[in-house]
């Protein structure tokens, strides 16, 4: 069975790189180069996969996987400056493809303490940025 | 080739199991323990695998798949109060899970035509809860 629980958050960005010239950052980024940047309502998809427990009915228990989301990633990314105030950002352009490699990681380094056993499995995480760009992480591949 | 149609229904529910505390269900069931239950309106999308047949170019006939859905899902359950109107929801917790396993029980027995099969059942419970079967967990 899988579950996919979605959730919500606000945040803002700019798409530079520091590895490129000003020119070149204007040239591939467009618009969202920006130098005041920018923000998205984000919807961040987590599924899991596992079995059913056959007393309680349940793959995963909602309130857990909840709170291991806020706690990794809402409570730092929710009505944030990416660039600014994410460590990780001030290197890599917040895409969207690097902002689901960075919930990736986050989710992936806490899952095994929130699941002993890895029970379920963290199977994808997809980022909506608009309703238009998405992308979508499978994990192990 | 994958074909797949909706179904929405919408049903009350509590999830709770009747030997734990009050504290113990809100632990495992959160608000959906309340007692006197609450409801939504569940989106089920039903999918079958199969190939089109060479004469009529369809998988399958969707005036006789919507009359299955119609008896086996939405008589059972829309506007009904799950744990006390559609078995087996009297003895099993109706989580999203059992729900959509339920579901996956009632309509498989109708897709065993030769190269043909119900490939999945997804189900929303909410816009930001959907669980998918695939059958995963059923005898062979």
């Amino acid at each position: 069975m899988r579950l996919t629980r979605r959730y919500h958050f606000s945040a803002s960005h700019r798409l530079h790189s520091p590895r490129l010239s000003a020119e070149r950052n204007r040239a591939v980024y467009g618009k969202c180069n920006n130098p005041y940047g920018h923000g998205h309502d984000y919807v961040l998809a987590v599924s899991v996969r596992g079995p059913v427990d056959e007393r309680t009915g349940l793959v995963v228990n909602l309130r857990e996987l909840d709170l291991l989301v806020e706690r990794l990633v809402l409570r730092d990314f929710a009505n944030r400056n990416m660039n600014a105030e994410i460590p990780v950002f001030a290197q890599a352009p917040p895409t969207t493809e690097n902002v689901a490699r960075e919930i990736e990681r986050r989710l992936a380094g806490g899952w095994r303490a929130a699941f002993p056993g890895g029970v379920p499995s963290l199977e994808k995480i997809r980022v909506d940025e608009t309703r238009k760009n998405t992308i979508e992480l499978i994990l192990g591949k | 080739m994958l074909i797949t149609r909706k179904l929405e229904f919408s049903s009350s529910h509590a999830c709770r199991l009747p030997d734990l505390s009050g504290e113990e269900n809100r632990r495992l069931f959160g608000e959906a323990a309340n007692p006197h239950g609450h409801g939504h309106n569940y989106v089920a999308e039903i999918t079958l695998e199969g190939e089109p047949d060479p004469v009529t170019g369809m998988i399958f006939d969707l005036k006789e798949l919507k009359q299955v859905l119609h008896d086996e899902i939405a008589v059972p359950y829309d506007h009904r109060f799950l744990n006390y109107e559609t078995p087996p929801f009297d003895r099993v917790v109706p989580t999203a899970e059992n729900i959509a396993r339920d579901i996956w029980r009632r309509l498989a027995p109708h897709f065993s035509a030769p190269k043909l099969r119900l490939h999945s059942v997804r189900l929303h419970e909410t816009a930001d809860l959907t669980v998918e079967y695939f059958g995963e967990e059923e005898p062979e």
